[in-house]
């Protein structure tokens, strides 16, 4: 009688202890789907939102090339044409943009335009001279109203105050809808201009060549550097307290927060070595002294992981230590060195509180050429465009992120190719 | 001036080392006896002492002319009796001048004659500049070719040279440490002379004032960080509250359930999560989670702002779960095997093992990821100036709005940046105790992950 009961105490106890190990392997792995959901959901709210900015939107414009309005004649020069007055021929396009509007109308019809218009009407003419004197229909680009009432981001059916579109620039745009004079084509402006403060003309162009330039200057200053610190740390360094020193330094300095260095780089570089401001070459420089704890890890483990026999083989055979450690020891471990490199380098690319820091914030609505032109970064444009009011903007930096992480995600590639291709395993 | 100087250098580069090639050769033909090193290393000896000089020259001289140059047009020129001057706007309409010689019209005369000034001085320096180069590299190089004799030593010295640099390169690292003290400290210095340390340490009213104009401000402004400081405490308990448990129970899943393709897959996915730039989290803050959470807490009948504690830290809480799971991972991993086995020996089942042995055994470990991670949080800027708000608020409660000293940082460093005033150099002071509380986190943390080490190897 005791005895079942007892037996029966063990079952029940049993089961409940094997139910507790069930329930806490259940809880590690919802844990992991979770934070895995997060990624997708994130990953999908970036695409869902920021596709629509691979599209613009068209409008179907009747242009008269009349050269009375342009004031050219059918053999003017080259330089004569780009002073015709263009502006003009636009202004009587939209005029006649429907037909019988009134003044008031007129207003509402123009600001259905992008700001682009007059020179894509330029660019047209000076393109194909011959069309003087005719008539033309050309596809212009639409305002970032239309664009996004079009695509379906800002809602037609809240209050007409609280719209950009008013109830007759709907009916308008309906009306183009109707009339198949309006069509959405692949955005080229968002890959070949720089930020505006029009949303249907901004592009990526511009951040991401500063973005390019900040890398390179990464790149020269914290390879050689790391790859030295390395080296030395690993192969000729003292065991003393200095070295020690330097050791424990580079190990706090990877988690300092990346913002001091961006105040390091605005009191030192700016403030007492009065570099240029919002240029590539003072982001690049805090980059890579950001970067370079990062990368000097990457490199001691890479060169930790060439067997001692390497260099000891070389140094029976008479060379000296810098020797065997520069012919032997340290070409064996580039391809190791070049993929910390590289992951260092891709941390630098999403960083932005230290470019912001050194005013690389700034508006800058051109394409840098070199690296001592103030330039945007691809991470900053990001925020600008996050912070900005206009709507048009939102669809632009969920873009300009898709374009930051398939950057992200070809630099790692390469690292993981370099790594699997070049590293031997000894 | 960049272009062409590295050019100039280039060349430098190349001819030295082939003079040096050569020169040594042609020296031990005519001694007849065979150099004590090979050839190389006495045209890398050249080659050194023509490069290094040189660039020693070019950096300082980038770094100091235009500063040298703007002194002495600053200090040449003709002020009138009686104007104001602000010297940082003057001198960028004197370069202005310079650079552009349209926006000469309508200028006054000492300005145009100061911008010619100015460019006249460019010019000498861009010519002493060249010439500059060119002397040292000759002298360099003429120096070290005075040694290239056959008995000199050139691998010796050369190696002795690369000691050097290797041990520059090292120190790259120091110098780095010490100039953040150092810009921090002495900015803060500067602040701390207009702002007492009491009131910034435990005053609760942070109302930074913000110069209208030169010398004018629209008020006193004070200058009390708590409000920022319970600011940051509060996300980086919100975004700890996330990630501690997601992360510390993936860990544990991917290290004592998973089977090595579970791992091989899960681990990479969230080493993306790791890698993703902290911007694009703050999008996400924005964009998703801070209506969700405005939403959520209308529901419950909460007034959440739209951009609040809870959702900056929900968000800063996702990122770091890769942190903590991949440190808490390497932990776990390191408890000896037979720690396990013994407890699964005795008869108690998985989860008991890990709740009475692993955990136990690993816990220092786990507190300094946990250290590291909250080390992390505090210092996390993107996310929370995009979804936390930029307004001081006072409060317990995470659906208000709240800002954190990275916020503040970069608020007052937006925009002009006047050197002079309390506002900016606030950012300075904050810097300053950001960097301790982290330095201190890590110290610590570090600390302690490596006694656990020592333990258990």
């Amino acid at each position: 009688m005791n005895n079942s009961i007892a037996k029966e105490k063990i079952v029940s106890l049993r089961k409940k202890r094997s139910l507790e190990d069930m329930r806490f392997k259940y809880y590690g792995f919802t844990a992991m789907c979770l934070s895995l959901a997060v990624l997708v959901f994130l990953l999908y709210t970036i695409f869902s939102k920021g596709y629509t900015a691979f599209q613009k939107t068209i409008v179907l414009l009747e242009v008269d090339y009349n050269q009375e309005v342009l004031k050219l004649t059918p053999d003017s020069s080259d330089e004569d044409m780009e002073k015709g007055k263009f502006f003009r021929v636009k202004k009587q396009a939209i005029e006649n943009f429907f037909p019988d509007l009134s003044k008031s109308d007129i207003k509402l019809v123009k600001k259905l335009f992008s700001i682009n218009v007059d020179k894509e009407i330029k660019d047209y003419f000076l393109d194909n001279p011959e069309v003087i004197n005719t008539k033309q229909q050309i596809w212009v680009t639409a305002h970032s109203d239309v664009d996004q009432l079009l695509k379906g981001n800002s809602r037609r059916d809240v209050p007409e105050d609280r719209r950009k579109l008013n109830d007759i620039q709907l009916s308008y745009v309906d009306q183009l809808v109707e009339e198949n004079r309006v069509k959405q084509v692949f955005n080229n402006f968002f890959f070949t201009k720089a930020d505006s403060r029009h949303p249907e003309i901004a592009g990526v162009a511009g951040s991401f060549m500063g973005s390019l330039f900040t890398l390179f200057t990464v790149f020269i200053l914290s390879f050689p550097i790391a790859i030295g610190a390395s080296v030395y740390l690993e192969e000729f360094a003292p065991k003393n307290r200095i070295t020690e020193l330097i050791e424990v330094n580079i190990s706090n300095l990877a988690a300092v927060p990346s913002i001091v260095f961006g105040l390091l780089g605005l009191g030192v570089l700016l403030n007492v070595f009065g570099l240029p401001r919002s240029t590539p070459l003072v982001g690049g420089s805090v980059l890579a002294l950001m970067t370079l704890p990062t990368i000097i890890i990457a490199c001691r483990a890479s060169l930790k992981a060439v067997p001692p026999s390497i260099k000891e083989g070389a140094l029976a055979v008479g060379a000296t230590k810098t020797q065997a450690v520069f012919h032997h020891v340290v070409p064996l471990a580039l391809p190791g060195t070049l993929t910390g490199t590289i992951i260092g380098l891709a941390q630098a690319l999403g960083e932005t509180a230290p470019l912001i820091m050194i005013g690389m914030i700034a508006f800058i609505p051109n394409i840098p050429t070199g690296l001592t032109e103030p330039s945007a970064a691809l991470p900053v444009q990001i925020y600008l465009w996050v912070e900005s009011a206009e709507r048009g903007f939102q669809e632009k930096s969920a873009a300009a992120i898709m374009v930051i992480l398939i950057f992200l995600f070809m630099m790692n590639a390469i690292a993981v190719f370099l790594r699997n291709r070049f590293e031997r395993k000894w | 001036m960049f272009f062409w100087s590295l050019v100039l250098i280039a060349v430098g580069i190349f001819s030295s080392f082939i003079y040096g090639r050569s020169r040594i050769k042609l020296n031990s033909k005519k001694q007849g006896t065979k150099s004590k090193s090979l050839p190389n290393y006495y045209a890398q000896y050249v080659l050194m002492w023509c490069l290094f000089p040189a660039l020693i020259v070019y950096f300082s001289w980038a770094i100091f002319q235009e500063q040298i140059i703007q002194n002495i047009v600053i200090s040449n020129f003709e002020y009138i009796e009686g104007a104001v001057y602000n010297e940082g706007l003057l001198l960028a309409e004197i370069r202005n001048v310079a650079n552009n010689p349209s926006f000469a019209d309508g200028k006054s005369i000492e300005i145009i004659n100061a911008a010619s000034h100015y460019s006249s001085l460019r010019q000498i320096s861009q010519i002493s500049f060249y010439t500059s180069i060119i002397i040292i590299m000759l002298l360099g190089a003429l120096y070290a070719s005075q040694k290239l004799k056959p008995e000199f030593h050139a691998q010796h010295t050369i190696e002795k040279y690369i000691q050097y640099i290797l041990i520059f390169c090292s120190s790259v690292a120091i110098f780095t440490t010490i100039g953040i003290v150092f810009s921090l400290i002495f900015e803060s210095l500067r602040f701390f002379a207009e702002v007492s340390i009491f009131e910034f340490l435990f005053s609760t009213e942070w109302y930074p004032f913000i110069p209208i104009r030169e010398g004018q401000t629209a008020a006193e402004g004070s200058f009390g960080a708590v409000p920022i400081f319970a600011g940051t405490f509060l996300v980086m308990v919100v975004a700890m509250c996330v990630a501690a448990p997601l992360g510390l129970l993936t860990a544990i899943y991917l290290a004592e359930y998973a089977s090595q393709r579970v791992r091989k897959i899960v681990k990479p996915l969230l080493e993306i999560l790791a890698g993703i730039p902290t911007i694009v989290y703050g999008f996400f803050a924005f964009v998703s989670v801070a209506p969700f959470v405005k939403a959520f807490g209308q529901s419950i009948g909460i007034d959440a702002s739209p951009t609040s504690a809870l959702a900056a830290g929900m968000v800063m809480g996702v990122m770091i779960i890769p942190f903590i799971s991949s440190l808490s991972d390497d932990v776990i991993n390191s408890v000896p095997q037979n720690l396990r086995e013994a407890s699964l020996g005795i008869g108690a089942n998985k989860a008991e093992t890990i709740k009475k042995v692993i955990l136990p055994a690993a816990l220092p470990g786990i507190v300094g990821a946990f250290l590291l991670a909250i080390s992390r949080a505090i210092g996390e800027t993107m996310i929370v100036v995009v979804a936390a708000g930029t307004a001081p608020n006072l409060t317990g409660n995470p659906f208000e709005n709240v800002t954190t000293v990275t916020v503040q940082i970069v608020v007052a460093l937006i925009g002009d940046q006047e050197f002079d005033n309390p506002r900016t150099l606030s950012a300075f002071a904050l810097g300053l105790v950001l960097f301790v509380i982290t330095l201190f986190l890590n110290i610590i943390a570090l600390q302690i992950v490596k006694r656990y080490r020592e333990r258990y190897e």
